[in-house]
């Protein structure tokens, strides 16, 4: 039952692909002189209207291909609405309004056929037509044919590309004239691949050339079966296969590479600060992650200051997170740490409460609730090198923000006087007090510079996950983890620790899952500190 | 297996049916003034606070709502609310304080995880409790104590992947957080697709912690995974705020619900006010109850919701609706029995029949599950769903799974004489409750 069903209904998408083609086709076709012949009157748009009012998604599909193909004026607006699902119906009525506005719960309204003003409408009143998936798809289908008139680049590229797969014997030779009078280099290159794809189903080898190396999924797909025969041309079929995935294969490790250090980006920034606190002042701050929190609530906060700014707001955000991280860190150090010199268990104790009670005054002040940072645009989407190998843009921009700051905190403790001091206190801390070096005001700067990073590290995560008050719990465990690793009080040791950790997690994640591969990454660093207890880089010379 | 034993040991030795009994007794003075006591055991803190602390607020207007209307049997509700902070032994050990003592609850509404859920199930069958929970779960349990108003699998899972059959996907990719309720779901599904025809080639299945945030080889796992030609959906078990990154990433790797829908059974409004929804129409959850359900009774719970929050944006979803009907069915069965007794609610709520908020009815079945229409919404830019599909009538919660091989033969009636909470009905032997003997 369930089977057949299925199988019409696949007929059924395959059909409607095709005719929403054609469609696209005949738009692309014909000139622009043929459409709206002749503006419709009130009482045929309102026909045209209550076609939608169904409650089969089929029917309103038609609904709507009629709309797009009658001469009404108003019909891109309609269908816009539509597919934005804000055109209604008048409940108990017969109106039909366009609504302009549907955040919050009292939404202006316009006529949909006068687009007059019309006051305004609740969920009581206005009932909007509804839209599923497949009629989505129409909709934007019928839009983009009506919208090609205007013969932008832009979307014949994208109607060129859903040619591929789809060249049929019926439109095969409007395609291949609507080749030869293309004049975009780009689009031609795309309808090539789509006739080739299409001569080689036909049992032309010589088109194959066409799509040796091709990394699109539809071509492979469409070779697999060809190339399962033992015939010349599925010989030939199987060498363009093994080539193509020969490439992928390629593409897709260089994905894994991106994915394992854009892993260990994270990593490095939420354990980079906690590298100078404990790694150089010995401190164990269970309070770090709480930190990371801070600086990911500043950056809510300062972009909740500025509406509509997201860009500006997370630019600001980056001294800003720094800042309110850093005199938390102050604060802390001041109040607390201070007092437990020397004390480790003590300091480990009271950081502990220490975040416990950050968390709940976040929770107190904020609400449990997560709060949503928006990402600016120029930090959505991916970089789309090929079709196999896309770079996540906000991804991208952690891994290089986290060099960044890696590389500005090296050249803080290499070139700086706090950094010497910093250093000198480290190695030993009576013999910097002998030479007039104030401990006690190194330590305070330190801490507040590591906290500070932290604060960054919240920034660089605002991006990528949750801001809540657990932000920090998930990161403390990881950032020791890298630290201990990476060979305390080192930078280096640190980055490098966190990259290759962020690596081996993601090689392993897609052979054993995400569960398993973090406990193989944990058992690993157990073993190799068991046999190498001061991490990757040893500290040189000696220290007290 | 331990936990059976020790259970009919209990049962056989009379303790649970002697200790309510003694509470009886104690209580029948107690109980006939004053008010009656409603437990309201949900996380105000903590990893589940996120989701939990709504429920307690909706549990206090439904009960200041019933107040206002004179109380139940001439007596004023009073709320009690604890804060096991998320901690599953919490839950327990505070079941355990709202059960025991001169103020006992007369009745909980509570909890979320299932792993909250089975450390309680002990505490109110020992104490001899009622609990009302209020979210969907994996099923393959029954217990005379709790009252399971959210889905079971076939009122969730099933009936959106054969929505997903009827829409051509022939793929799946069943993504989960790593606990019981995705992996027992994930089975019931694996099971149901192979039986309608689905070679395990075309299932690929994958486990992720809580909280987790790296999704971005998983996504491209799946994506790879959609593109070899068959039409490929998700069935995202997901719970919890790893959702959010989650749909980052499909959103950010260019996968939008045309290319391959994502169906989810763990997100609703509330959730999805965390994230910009504009890069996810058309993804899909299938729940109970949507926010944007068309139906005058849903409207007024909106408008009170509203009102009693004082939050203009306020949302409701599905979780909020099995709270609303359950606690109507509990009142409406304290009414019928006139006494708010353990045993005599219990006994009096099977076939009480109470409005849903989709403009139809829900009635308590025998399982101590209840019958719900199931829907299909897709995300709309506004943070709501948009109902697609909807089953014609309500489908009744079925607690042991008819897809697995341990439970298709068990069944659950919990009314007298058989009282039995996991009954064979091929040898007609009852491996669970007072049936039992």
């Amino acid at each position: 039952m369930i089977k057949t069903q299925h199988l019409a209904s696949r007929c059924l998408t395959r059909l409607l692909m095709h005719s929403v083609l054609l469609c696209l086709l005949m738009a692309w076709g014909l000139s622009v002189s043929q459409t709206a012949a002749a503006a419709v009157s009130d009482a045929q748009a309102r026909a045209l209207l209550e076609a939608l009012d169904t409650r089969s998604f089929q029917a309103k599909g038609d609904a709507a291909q009629a709309i797009a193909e009658s001469g009404a004026e108003q019909k891109t607006r309609w269908l816009q609405a539509l597919l934005d699902g804000r055109l209604g119906k008048e409940r108990r009525g017969e109106r039909f309004y366009i609504i302009t506005d549907d955040s919050g719960r009292e939404w202006p309204i316009i006529d949909a056929i006068t687009f007059e003003d019309a006051g305004t409408g609740t969920r009581r009143t206005v009932q909007a037509f509804k839209i599923n998936n497949d009629l989505r798809t129409r909709i934007q289908g019928l839009l983009a044919s009506l919208s090609l008139s205007a013969g932008d680049e832009a979307s014949r590229l994208a109607a060129a590309g859903r040619m591929i797969g789809e060249v049929s014997a019926d439109n095969a030779d409007s395609v291949r004239a609507m080749r030869d009078d293309e004049e975009s280099q780009s689009v031609r290159g795309q309808l090539d691949v789509a006739l080739a794809l299409y001569d080689v189903q036909q049992g032309d080898i010589d088109a194959l050339e066409t799509l040796r190396g091709n990394l699109d999924t539809r071509v492979r797909n469409t070779l697999t079966p060809i190339a399962a025969g033992d015939s010349e041309l599925a010989a030939e079929a199987q060498s363009v296969l093994g080539g193509i995935e020969s490439k992928r294969a390629w593409y897709d490790r260089a994905q894994t590479l991106f994915f394992g250090l854009s892993a260990g980006s994270i990593l490095v920034l939420a354990a980079i600060g906690l590298a100078i606190t404990f790694g150089v002042m010995g401190v164990i701050n269970m309070a770090h992650g709480e930190l990371i929190m801070i600086g990911a609530y500043t950056t809510w906060m300062i972009q909740q200051a500025l509406p509509g700014q997201p860009g500006l707001a997370l630019a600001l955000a980056i001294p800003g997170g720094f800042l309110v991280a850093g005199a938390f860190g102050v604060v802390i150090e001041r109040t607390v740490i201070r007092f437990l010199k020397g004390r480790p268990l003590e300091t480990l104790l009271a950081t502990f409460g220490l975040s416990l009670i950050l968390q709940q005054l976040v929770r107190s002040v904020f609400s449990p609730l997560n709060r949503r940072v928006t990402s600016p645009d120029w930090l959505q989407g991916a970089w789309q090198i090929n079709e196999a190998l896309s770079l996540t843009l906000n991804r991208l921009a952690v891994l290089l923000f986290c060099l960044v700051v890696f590389a500005g905190l090296w050249a803080l403790m290499r070139y700086t006087r706090l950094g010497l001091e910093v250093r000198a206190v480290t190695q030993n801390r009576a013999m910097a007090r002998a030479m007039g070096v104030r401990a006690t005001r190194v330590d305070m700067l330190t801490f507040g510079l590591g906290a500070g990073v932290a604060g960054l590290a919240g920034v660089a995560l605002s991006q990528l996950t949750n801001v809540g008050p657990n932000l920090g719990q998930g990161y403390i465990v990881d950032s020791f983890l890298v630290v201990v690793f990476g060979g305390v009080g080192n930078l280096w040791g640190t980055l490098v620790a966190g990259m290759s950790l962020g690596v081996i997690n993601q090689v392993l994640q897609p052979w054993v899952g995400a569960v398993l591969a973090k406990i193989i990454v944990l058992v690993g660093v157990i073993l190799f500190i068991q046999k190498r207890p001061q991490g990757i880089f040893a500290p040189k010379g000696r220290t007290s | 297996m331990t936990t059976t034993s020790l259970r009919k040991l209990i049962a056989t030795s009379g303790l649970t049916l002697g200790l309510a009994g003694f509470g009886n007794v104690a209580l029948a003075q107690a109980q006939d003034e004053g008010p009656i006591r409603v437990g309201i055991l949900h996380s105000l803190s903590g990893t589940m606070a996120i989701s939990e602390s709504t429920l307690k607020d909706e549990m206090l207007m439904l009960i200041d709502k019933q107040n206002d209307a004179g109380g139940l049997l001439g007596r004023q509700l009073e709320p009690v609310v604890m804060d096991p902070a998320s901690d599953w032994s919490l839950y327990a050990e505070q079941a355990r304080d709202m059960l025991t003592g001169d103020d006992r609850v007369d009745v909980i509404f509570g909890n979320w995880t299932s792993a909250s859920r089975k450390a309680v199930l002990p505490v109110v069958e020992e104490l001899n409790g009622l609990l009302f929970y209020p979210v969907q779960y994996e099923g393959e349990e029954s217990s005379e104590n709790i009252f399971y108003t959210g889905a079971a699998p076939n009122q969730q899972a099933i009936p959106a992947v054969d929505y997903l059959m009827s829409q051509g996907v022939e793929r799946w990719a069943l993504l989960g957080t790593d606990y019981v309720y995705p992996r027992t779901t994930n089975k019931i599904l694996e099971a149901y697709l192979k039986a309608n025809g689905v070679a395990g080639d075309d299932i690929m299945i994958n486990y992720t912690p809580f909280g987790f945030s790296d999704w971005q080889s998983i996504v491209s796992q799946v994506k790879d995974f959609g593109s070899q030609g068959k039409k490929t959906a998700v069935v995202s078990t997901i719970n919890g705020d790893a959702n959010v990154p989650f749909y980052n990433e499909l959103a950010n790797q260019g996968i939008s619900a045309g290319d391959i829908p994502v169906v989810a059974f763990s997100v609703g409004e509330q959730e999805l006010t965390g994230i910009d929804t504009a890069p996810l129409v058309g993804h899909m959850a299938a729940w109970n109850y949507f926010m944007s359900v068309d139906s005058d009774a849903n409207y007024d719970f909106i408008d009170d919701w509203v009102a009693y929050t004082g939050n203009d944006e306020a949302v409701t979803n599905d979780p909020m609706e099995a709270h609303y009907i359950g606690f109507n069915m509990w009142a409406q069965a304290v009414k019928k029995a006139g006494t708010t007794d353990v045993d005599a609610v219990k006994d009096s709520i099977i076939g009480v029949t109470v409005p849903n908020l989709s403009g139809g009815a829900s009635t308590m079945m025998p399982n101590h599950h209840i019958t719900k229409p199931v829907m299909i919404g897709e995300i709309q830019d506004d943070g709501q769903f948009s109902v697609v599909w909807q089953t014609p009538t309500t489908v009744a919660g079925d607690a042991w799974s008819d897809y697995l091989p341990d439970s298709k033969n068990l069944i659950s009636d919990w009314r007298a004489p058989l009282r039995c909470g996991k009954l064979d009905v091929e040898s007609m032997t009852c491996e669970d409750g007072p049936g039992a003997e």
